[in-house]
């Protein structure tokens, strides 16, 4: 039971990483000035470093190599919550989109500050190797808060075009950010394990940390969260995931024997 | 096993993207050890998303095996201790200051901000431009005295 608990949870780390960072990369180039592209593609580069370590980790249990953990899996095994699978806006990269840089940077900052709490938490993790790791990334996404943190505060008090976008922005990541704080169906059996705390605790802990940037911007967190259309820890997704898996494997599939 | 001749191989060994300074002045060599014939080495990656880990530990074998006293080498990355930056050492310091890269400040103030000294004039009336550089572990920063664009690693610290 320890096991399945462990891995489950291991997975819902290390796909949440991963999603989001290939959602951060598909700005590569389009972020809106050259200074955000930089710092921007560094985080990516962060994450995916990240979501290769709990990947790692699964492999050590012996769930399968890295690269096919990464990229083989289909979209029903996947367990990261549904907030992050979402497309950054209509179109894509390479023609004609609309991506959304208020619904990133809230979608970012509320991730960063959740992982943020989900690292202090796997500190004390009964499973050492992934309390190490949680030591190494909870230094690295310092920088990532500051950076979202950052452009949270100046967008929400910027013009009026721009309190606007951001007050919508912030009302879709409220609408999905049930998805990412829970742990799932075998939540119980994470917790009981000592693995990482309650889901409660960290939910709490997370709206302390976001109480005092609210207040600043006279915006309110809502008592209750809307429960998650799809349940992404159940393998439960959308079609933005799907597509979104099909575009970052392509390379990979052209010869899954290559060696990189 | 001659701890010695490994040093100076592994002192060989730079960082791919900063070539002044070696793997051992920038605090990555955790462990040398010998076990059963084969020599074990731990390093401690600076950021766990840093694409040049393939390219060191290539490198730190091929060092190796050129001084003719190991067969089976094993390179490792491991996360405990996690590297911060005071693992950098003095000289490793001066190294990155050679390379026109400001080294971290030696300790975060309370209030998290830094100060870092141009690499080039010394001065501290330096302002930060991204907290992000062209390296993970990069940030790029502005002399307003002699009005030099530099770099400086970032401080990491379990602190944060």
């Amino acid at each position: 039971m320890y096991r399945t608990a462990l891995v489950e949870l291991l997975y819902q780390l290390a796909d949440d990483d991963f999603i989001l960072a290939y959602r951060g990369s598909e700005w590569l180039g389009l972020a809106p000035h050259i200074e955000e592209d930089v710092a921007f593609s560094s985080i990516n580069q962060d994450m995916m470093g990240h979501a290769a370590m709990f990947y790692q980790l699964l492999e050590d249990l012996g769930e399968g190599d890295v690269d096919d953990l990464s990229h083989s899996r289909k979209t029903n095994e996947r367990k990261n919550g549904v907030l992050l699978e979402r497309v950054n806006g209509p179109g894509h990269y390479l023609g004609k989109h609309e991506f959304d840089w208020a619904y990133t940077v809230v979608r970012h900052y509320f991730y960063t500050q959740f992982k943020k709490v989900r690292m202090d938490s796997l500190k004390t993790s009964s499973y050492q190797p992934l309390a190490d790791v949680a030591v190494k990334v909870r230094m690295e996404i310092y920088y990532h808060l500051l950076h979202w943190k950052t452009w949270f505060l100046q967008l929400m008090q910027s013009n009026s075009d721009s309190r606007g976008r951001m007050e919508k922005a912030v009302q879709r990541v409220w609408d999905d950010v049930d998805s990412l704080l829970c742990y799932g169906p075998n939540g119980d059996d994470i917790v009981k394990a000592g693995l990482i705390e309650a889901e409660d605790k960290l939910l709490q802990r997370w709206k302390h940390f976001l109480t005092p940037v609210f207040e600043a911007v006279h915006l309110s967190i809502p008592e209750k969260l809307k429960p998650a259309a799809a349940s992404g820890r159940e393998g439960v997704h959308t079609k933005d995931l799907e597509e979104a898996l099909a575009v970052l494997s392509e390379v990979y599939y052209m010869d899954t024997t290559a060696s990189w | 096993m001659n701890e010695e001749m490994i040093l100076k191989a592994l002192h060989k060994v730079k960082d791919p993207e900063i070539d002044s300074i070696s793997i051992v002045d920038l605090g990555m060599v955790e462990t040398i050890k010998e076990e059963e014939n084969r020599l074990i080495i731990e390093l401690l990656p600076t950021f766990m998303g840093c694409p040049a880990l393939d390219i060191i530990s290539e490198n730190v074998k091929k060092q190796i095996i050129s001084l003719h006293l190991y067969h089976h080498i094993d390179i490792q990355f491991i996360h405990t201790p996690p590297w911060t930056s005071n693992r950098i050492t003095e000289r490793g310091r001066e190294q990155l200051k050679s390379f026109g890269i400001a080294p971290p400040p030696a300790q975060l103030s309370e209030s998290g901000d830094w100060e870092v000294s141009c690499p080039y004039c010394g001065s501290q009336y330096t302002a930060i431009e991204n907290l992000f550089g062209p390296t993970a572990c990069r940030s790029i920063l502005y002399c307003k005295s002699c009005k030099n664009p530099f770099e400086a690693m970032k401080p990491i610290s379990t602190l944060m």
